[in-house]
């Protein structure tokens, strides 16, 4: 589904601040996989997964998803396969357009995009239909500008977007980080349930390792740009916050030291 | 000692002048508010606009000949912004003031001296300050007109591709968007609009002057500004945003006719213009400032 062969990116080569954030990254996905990903600060997680969308070309190594190579695709063509949600509620959505619009604009994802009226009234019932799916009270807003939604709202709305024209690759990149713990929750179980739903394949970076031990079927560990923990299945379902520790520091040769990832 | 009558007797020529330098701060709008990109090309492409009208005209062929080809040269002057913009990387204030300054050079080579005459009583004009009910008359229905098409452009898929480009590149990204693509076809139209209202302020003037454009970027600007800050809180619509603008522009000629009528020079005006500008871009800032300063004091009533 996806591969990531030998990919290598470095920040600000030659220069003094020069960071080799991925170093001959390999993984594979399949079809179907929910794969969470943990990992220190500067681990590469967001970088391996801004790597899979294209934001930015990488140095060498190639990234192929459902077979195809998608290395020197620009970011605006990868997104037909993708679906992504990020970090920052508010790099997700835009803002000062209508909830509808954002939605009609996620719906034509891939699409040539011409002079046709950029809503039909059909998709209006097929919007409100999913957002009560939300439960969020979003279903009666269509109207409302995305800038006027909470941190939360926005996340859910993204995900919908991210998902309303099913992608071959579901990318979540501390897509929860951002926002309080009740409603954190409540955004995590909505994926999951989106996920599951659509059979989609995921990859969700988090800080959280409890989160990632709960979620999906396969769990990686990143340090210093490379994947250096792969656990799926049985290993995976009896997995605990403690083995992961024990498990890292055998990886890695080091304490994990994140607060963030162990209380969290 | 002021003499009212005066006043009111200059009126109606700002209103014309508004309403032709309305198109062009529309223009301004698209790329300022909409795609969120500070184009300075416009200073050139309304020159543009009205030396290609004026030779047009002059070669023999009709008004709306001459109109669309302005229009042209305004939407390839922004072509132009946008390449150096999107495909070579240059930022974008200076995209535009690179465009702006190529095409003084080209201006030149169109109108063949710095100004051309084009006479109402020799060539059929659409508009003349010899005729100001009629000049304002054909300049409200191309507002009109224009505004009907934006409205509608906008709301197409394209269209509202271009506006999410100018809100949030990423997530335009993201959603499949070519960012830059959308770059370009905003400039392409907001300096059509800008080279539309060049070729009509030429005919309303009786000439094409190479220098016509000088400063054009501010007055569309304080129309811009003018307009978000008196009717930004009615006008949420994108048709009465346009509108907002419009009248904005024609405020601001009332004001320029207003301070001449006090006895300022027209030399003045470029003073007076920025600082219009100036105090209107000030007024946000200074309520929100403001604003926030009573909410700290009514947090510490309240504690």
């Amino acid at each position: 589904m996806l591969e990531l062969k030998n990919v290598c990116k470095t920040f600000h080569p030659h220069t003094p601040s020069e960071k080799r954030a991925l170093k001959n990254l390999n993984l594979t996905l399949e079809e179907g996989d929910f794969v969470t990903v943990i990992g220190g600060n500067g681990a590469g997680k967001s970088t391996m997964l801004n790597a899979i969308a294209g934001v930015w070309p990488i140095d060498s190594g190639s990234v192929l998803i459902g077979g195809e190579d998608v290395t020197r695709l620009p970011e605006h063509k990868r997104a037909v396969y993708l679906g992504r949600v990020f970090q920052d509620p508010m790099t997700g959505t835009a803002a000062d357009m209508e909830l509808e619009e954002n939605l009609a604009l996620a719906l034509r994802r891939g699409q040539r995009r011409g002079l046709v009226w950029g809503i039909r009234a059909k998709e209006r019932e097929e919007y409100r239909e999913l957002l009560k799916m939300l439960d969020l009270g979003l279903e009666t807003r269509l109207k409302a500008k995305v800038g006027l939604l909470s941190g939360g709202q926005r996340q859910a709305l993204t995900l919908l977007m991210a998902t309303l024209k099913k992608p071959r690759l579901l990318l979540l990149d501390e897509h929860t980080a951002a926002l309080d713990p009740k409603t954190a929750a409540k955004v995590l179980e909505l994926s999951d349930k989106i996920v599951r739903e659509n059979n989609l394949t995921a990859l969700m970076v988090t800080h959280n390792m409890k989160d990632a031990i709960v979620h999906g079927n396969r769990l990686i560990m990143m340090c210093d740009g490379r994947v250096i923990l792969d656990i799926k299945g049985e290993e995976k379902a009896k997995l605990t916050v403690d083995d992961l520790l024990q498990k890292f520091s055998v990886a890695s040769g080091s304490e994990f030291v994140n607060d963030r990832a162990l209380l969290g | 000692m002021f003499q009212l009558a005066a006043l009111f007797h200059a009126l109606p020529g700002s209103i014309a002048q508004g309403l032709i330098w309305g198109i062009m701060a529309v223009g301004v709008y698209i790329t300022y508010k909409v795609l969120d990109y500070a184009d300075l090309t416009v200073d050139g492409s309304i020159a543009t606009g009205g030396a290609v009208a004026v030779m047009v005209m002059l070669s023999g062929r009709n008004v709306y000949v001459a109109l669309l080809a302005a229009t042209l040269a305004g939407m390839a002057a922004g072509l132009a912004t946008g390449i150096f913009h999107a495909a070579f990387g240059i930022p974008a204030i200076l995209s535009g003031i690179l465009s702006q300054l190529g095409l003084y050079s080209i201006n030149m080579r169109i109108l063949g001296k710095s100004n051309q005459a084009i006479s109402v009583d020799q060539y059929d004009l659409l508009l003349s300050l010899r005729e100001i009910p009629r000049a304002i008359f054909v300049s409200f229905v191309f507002c009109a007109v224009m505004i009907g098409i934006l409205y509608w452009f906008f709301g197409t898929e394209l269209g509202r591709a271009v506006r999410a480009t100018g809100n949030n590149e990423n997530m335009s990204r993201a959603q499949g968007i070519n960012t830059k693509t959308m770059k370009v076809i905003g400039l392409m139209i907001s300096n059509g609009l800008v080279g539309l209202a060049g070729g009509l302020y030429a005919q309303y003037q009786g000439n094409a002057d190479v220098n016509m454009g000088r400063g054009a970027i501010v007055i569309g600007l304080a129309a811009v500004i003018i307009g978000g800050v008196l009717f930004g809180r009615v006008f949420r619509n994108f048709a009465l945003r346009m509108t907002g603008v419009i009248i904005g522009a024609v405020l601001y000629f009332v004001v320029i006719a207003v301070v001449l009528w006090l006895g300022l020079e027209t030399t003045d005006m470029k003073l007076i213009s920025a600082l219009i500008v100036a105090a209107f871009l000030a007024v946000p800032y200074l309520k929100a400032q403001y604003d926030a300063g009573h909410i700290r004091k009514g947090g510490g009533d309240n504690a």
